[in-house]
């Protein structure tokens, strides 16, 4: 077994250095010709070639989009209305009630995406930090345990709808156990606070795990000689938590809610599998407004689409600037 | 309340059990049943029968009626419990049923037809797994086919996603050049957007070049990955710059620096970054549903899904097809989770 | 030696040319049923006597595959040669003229003609394609919850109250969970509204859809959701897309199914004898007692590169014989007037299915001219979609009826603005 490997790991290096000086017959001549000095620009252009083509320039595509309207597909047929598009998605006489809004389904993924990413990102980072502080005693098979938590995150959005939904069912598993214990079977998914809640739990549910094993990780860069030193001056536990491991363990705290609000707010797959948005528009978020809009309709409207997912991202880059503007000043509080 | 906080923040080394250390174990085996559970629900109700999948409340093990084979009938016959006349329970088999009655024989004495009202049957069951919810599913569901498409995907995906990402990390990171904050800073701020969002520019695009209902068409576009790149640099300004140096006074050319000292360094982050792009590229649905329309190019989720939209009310072949996909990725996991989870803890993606 | 040399070079050259030459075109299909195996028979046949063409079958799911990816495609230029299509209307200005590529147009007008027109761009004669299938929306019954409960079938015209009241009973006398279901899509619902006098269209033929029969139907939907008549996981809870209510009445857990002829095949496998299964002829309302048409069709689309060869595939697949035996076996009413007048062998044993086809055969000349001129109507889906999602709402109580009929009023208003830019 271990000669396989040994061979195997041989014939993998071997593979690398050879195409590695593949590339180097392009590169190093590349080298020659622009200097030393260019060669980061040489490194950048495969990833800003892609990413430009693929990424940036749809964005800009987008932005253009959102200021016309009309069905037809390419830029250049499509009428410029200017801010037409923007003005009627926001064009509401009380921001509070959708059904005053000419848009009204785009204010209703509003507010359904708020109290989503509210509730989401506060149950999972709370669910988290402590699965990490359990994950961090000394316990026995602890790598199995950590693997546990994780093994959700790898499966599929549209594995995790269906392994829901047929728990969910109103013969599933879920009220058979109701039942079981005497209770009456619940309609999970036919009502509008409990689909919310369900698909808020399951999104915990499947992503928990890569947010714990990050904060895993930052809890177990602090230096364990400080918690001995606080052990000998007598502080209790409660204190060493406060002053301790709260305060070090803030910057991998920032990096968790970053990336768990931008992953909250983009939700769509699993809810677009699990309840298609309902029951009604309950769970009816703001990329599926986008889906539906520009996508899923017999008459497409190309340009409403693009002008909300514009509003999508303003909102994301404002709240990401928020927030690491807020991390940068309690680091400095800290030190 | 000061206990609570003992539980949660103490690394215990003693041997004595402590009431924290058994609220920590509790903790975590019922953080297995939650994490685990569904998933074995899900891989036990695939074995039951249609029938079975109906039932309520439903059965922990897949059970089916058993069938016996009576002599001058061609197929088996199910069994059932019936209740006679008298009180008394016979067990018979249903030859057919009409309206309300059904017609039965005692497998023993099979030329007599007992007519029996169907409200007086119980069925009797035994366990069994359903196999042919699989092997009938694999008539209709082509999985051989995707699940090389999705191999394919992701792992050419995979290894151009290392390569480049490496190397604007590597740009990044390890030089100063007129720009360099603000390409960062674009990179980074595309982290928000979904692709759902640019979904109908990005089909615009990928017609134009001309790689619709083409595997590249689903491999090239997402390999840029801001992610990919954030962590890469992130670790890579963890290498000091002497080796770098020192081995420009060797002589040895930007590139050779790259691979021969950068990249071996990067490892861990690398490994990572492979594991993420693995999970990214196996579970990708939207992009390759719109870009793949040639059923024989349909990846893995693509295919269940539509399998599922074909065949929405057949749970039974959807239960088993659902299991399958995620059969290689939970193998893998099983192999390899120790590195994913040492992986992720040593990089450390701190702010 | 030369010479012979030269001529087995030649012939490898051109029977290598043949082999190059064959054209491989694409067909997108879906599957109700089992009607995709029909087919590739039927194009394995072709195939055989004319090896110069090949025609691969991509199967797509409807919703995502047929509603949503194919129009996208086509938009962009890009999409299959043949494809199976319901959005009629709304694809016409995609579709393939067959017309100069067919040996004889005559025989297509006489026996597709009325249906052509929903195929067709205003005021063009183009034929783009055949009638898979016909369809028409009629209830379904569960025979035997009928004997069980020992409560006669309605016979002669009921009127949708009467039905529903009929199924509550039935229902509750055998322990069925709900009495009625109908599949979420505003066409099943529109065929009822007609029938209580909805007229969908004002004056001028522009969709104008708040009247009192509509009012009426969108009412007896409300109070039967809020009774517990009507099975509510179809229509609650599955959101933004269409969903078919056949599982609760394939496994006898509703009394009536309010569906379509096209169900039939399918039934045939899934429930077999399970129960007896009926179709009874459309409930009447004050104005008619009517269902509503449809049909998936067969076309060619005009971005092919090949369409002498699309042609010839799809003469092939109308002649009478082969569409006959495509019917026949799949169970579908026949889009083609010489067959529909003549009959159709149905191969089925099963005493339901012929019930049933027969039942729907007999509601096609009852068909409310309302119901045709919707069907035909080229963005009819808007009507449809905006219709079901907004009284979805209703249900849920996140919009009172006169909201939602303002809203569905507003959103189709709005769409068709942006198609006419």
């Amino acid at each position: 077994m271990s000669i396989l490997a040994t061979l195997s790991s041989k014939l993998a290096q071997g593979v690398y250095v050879l195409l590695m000086n593949i590339f180097g017959l392009v590169m190093e001549p590349l080298q020659r010709l622009i200097g030393v000095r260019r060669m980061p620009y040489l490194f950048l252009l495969p990833n800003l070639l892609i990413f430009g083509i693929f990424i940036l320039f749809p964005m800009v595509l987008n932005l253009y989009f959102a200021t016309t309207s009309g069905t037809a597909l390419f830029p250049q047929e499509r009428p410029f209305v200017g801010t037409a598009n923007f003005e009627r998605l926001y064009a509401c006489q009380d921001y509070f009630n959708p059904v005053t809004c000419q848009e009204d389904r785009f204010w209703r993924a509003v507010h359904n995406t708020t109290v989503f990413v509210a509730l989401q990102v506060g149950g999972m980072i709370l669910i988290s930090l402590t699965t990490a502080l359990v994950l961090n005693r000394k316990i026995v098979a602890r790598g199995f345990f950590r693997s546990v938590y994780f093994y959700p995150v790898l499966l599929s959005p549209v594995v995790v709808a269906l392994i829901w939904k047929w728990i969910l069912q109103r013969d599933g598993l879920l009220n058979a156990l109701l039942v079981g214990l005497g209770q009456e079977p619940v309609q999970f998914l036919l009502s509008g606070t409990w689909a919310m809640a369900w698909i808020i739990i399951i999104s915990i549910w499947a992503e928990m795990g890569f947010y714990t094993l990050i904060l895993l990780a930052g809890l177990q860069s602090i230096p364990s000689e400080l918690y001995d030193a606080g052990a000998v001056d007598g502080t209790s536990s409660t204190q060493r938590f406060r002053h301790i491991t709260l305060p070090l363990l803030m910057p991998t705290m920032m990096v968790v809610l970053i990336l768990a609000l931008i992953r909250s707010v983009q939700q769509f797959d699993k809810v677009f599998v699990l309840t298609g948005g309902g029951p009604g528009t309950a769970t009816f978020l703001l990329v599926q407004y986008i889906y539906s809009t520009g996508f899923a309709t017999q008459i497409p409207r190309f340009g409403m689409a693009a002008a909300a997912s514009v509003t999508l991202g303003a909102v994301l880059l404002i709240a990401t600037i928020i927030q690491l503007r807020l991390g940068r000043s309690s680091e400095r509080h800290l030190a | 309340m000061s206990t609570l906080v003992t539980f949660f923040t103490r690394r215990r080394g003693r041997r004595r059990w402590h009431a924290t250390d058994i609220l920590a174990y509790l903790y975590l085996l019922i953080g297995v049943v939650v994490m685990f559970g569904p998933v074995l629900w899900l891989v036990l109700s695939s074995f039951k029968t249609p029938a079975a999948l109906l039932e309520f409340p439903p059965t922990l093990l897949p059970l089916a009626q058993k069938t016996v084979v009576v002599p001058g009938y061609a197929e088996p016959l199910r069994l059932f419990d019936v209740t006679m006349a008298d009180g008394s329970i016979r067990r018979l088999a249903q030859v057919r049923r009409v309206g309300l009655q059904a017609q039965m024989v005692d497998p023993a004495g099979p030329d007599e037809i007992i007519r029996v009202h169907i409200d007086q049957r119980s069925e009797v069951r035994h366990f069994r797994l359903a196999t042919e919810n699989y092997t009938e599913a694999f008539l209709r569901f082509n999985f051989a086919i995707y699940l090389r498409n999705s191999v394919v995907v992701t792992v050419t995906a995979t290894l151009i996603t290392l390569l480049i990402n490496s190397m604007a990390a590597f740009a990044l990171s390890k030089y100063r050049f007129r720009g360099r904050n603000a390409i960062f800073l674009i990179i980074i701020s595309t982290l928000m957007i979904p692709i759902s969002v640019i979904l109908v520019p990005v089909y615009l695009v990928i017609t134009q070049v001309g790689w619709v209902n083409n595997l590249w068409g689903v491999i090239i576009p997402a390999a840029a990955t801001p992610t990919g790149v954030f962590l890469l640099r992130q670790y890579m300004l963890t290498i000091p710059d002497e080796l770098l140096d020192s081995g420009r006074i060797d002589g040895a050319s930007e590139w050779r620096l790259y691979w021969q000292i950068v990249l071996p360094l990067a490892a861990p982050a690398l490994a990572v970054l492979a594991i993420f792009s693995v999970m990214w590229r196996w579970n990708d649905f939207l992009w390759p549903l719109i870009v793949l329309t040639r059923s024989e190019l349909f990846t893995l989720q693509v295919g269940l899904a539509a399998f599922q939209g074909e065949l929405q009310i057949q749970w039974h072949y959807v239960l088993a097809m659902t299991v399958l996909t995620l059969l290689p990725i939970t193998l893998v996991f099983a192999l390899l989770q120790r590195f994913i989870t040492t992986g992720i803890a040593s990089t450390g993606v701190k702010g | 030696m030369k010479p012979k040399f030269l001529t087995a070079l030649l012939t490898l050259v051109l029977l290598a040319n043949t082999a190059l030459a064959q054209v491989v075109l694409r067909m997108t299909w879906y599957d109700d049923g089992q009607e995709g195996v029909v087919m590739r028979e039927l194009l394995d046949r072709f195939e055989a006597a004319n090896p110069d063409i090949r025609v691969v079958m991509d199967t797509v799911p409807f919703a995502a595959g047929i509603l949503q990816s194919l129009p996208l495609q086509l938009a962009a230029g890009q999409g299959p040669d043949l494809a199976r299509i319901v959005d009629l209307g709304g694809l016409s200005q995609y579709l393939l003229d067959l017309r100069p590529h067919l040996s004889d147009p005559d025989y297509w007008e006489a026996n597709f003609g009325p249906f052509l027109d929903w195929m067709r761009p205003e005021g063009s004669d183009a034929i783009p394609g055949f009638m898979t299938q016909l369809t028409v929306s009629a209830p379904f019954i569960n025979r035997t919850l009928f004997d069980q409960a020992g409560i006669a079938v309605p016979e002669g015209p009921t009127t949708w109250e009467q039905w529903a009241e009929v199924a509550q009973q039935v229902a509750e006398a055998t322990g069925t969970p709900h009495a009625m279901v109908m599949d979420r899509s505003g066409h099943r619902l529109a065929g009822p509204a007609i029938s209580q006098g909805a007229a969908f269209f004002d004056a001028e033929g522009h969709p104008k859809i708040d009247d009192a029969g509509l009012r009426a139907m969108l009412q007896l939907m409300i109070d039967w959701h809020a009774d517990g008549l009507m099975n509510p996981d179809v229509w609650i809870g599955a959101a933004g897309q269409y969903v078919a209510g056949n599982l609760p009445f394939i496994n006898a857990q509703v009394v009536l199914y309010m569906s379509g002829s096209w169900q039939v095949g399918q039934f045939t496998n899934l429930i077999g004898d399970a129960f007896d299964w009926e179709v009874v002829p459309n409930p009447c309302g004050p104005a008619a007692c009517t269902g509503m048409p449809g049909g998936a069709a067969l076309v060619g689309i005009a971005a092919t590169r090949h369409p002498a060869e699309v042609a010839r595939v799809m003469e092939f697949l109308a002649q009478e014989e082969v569409l006959a035996e495509f019917y026949g076996r799949t169970l579908f009413i026949p889009g083609h007037l010489g067959l529909a007048e003549a009959g159709i062998d149905f191969q089925t044993d099963l005493e339901s299915a012929k019930q049933a086809l027969n039942v729907f055969a007999s509601q096609v000349p009852l068909i409310h001219p309302t119901a045709y001129a919707l069907q035909g109507y080229r963005f009819n889906r808007v009507i449809f979609d905006n219709l079901r999602d907004r009284l979805t709402q209703v249900f849920v109580g996140e919009l009172t009826l006169d909201q939602a009929l303002e809203r569905m009023q507003a959103d189709i208003d709005e769409q068709i603005r942006q198609a006419g830019q």
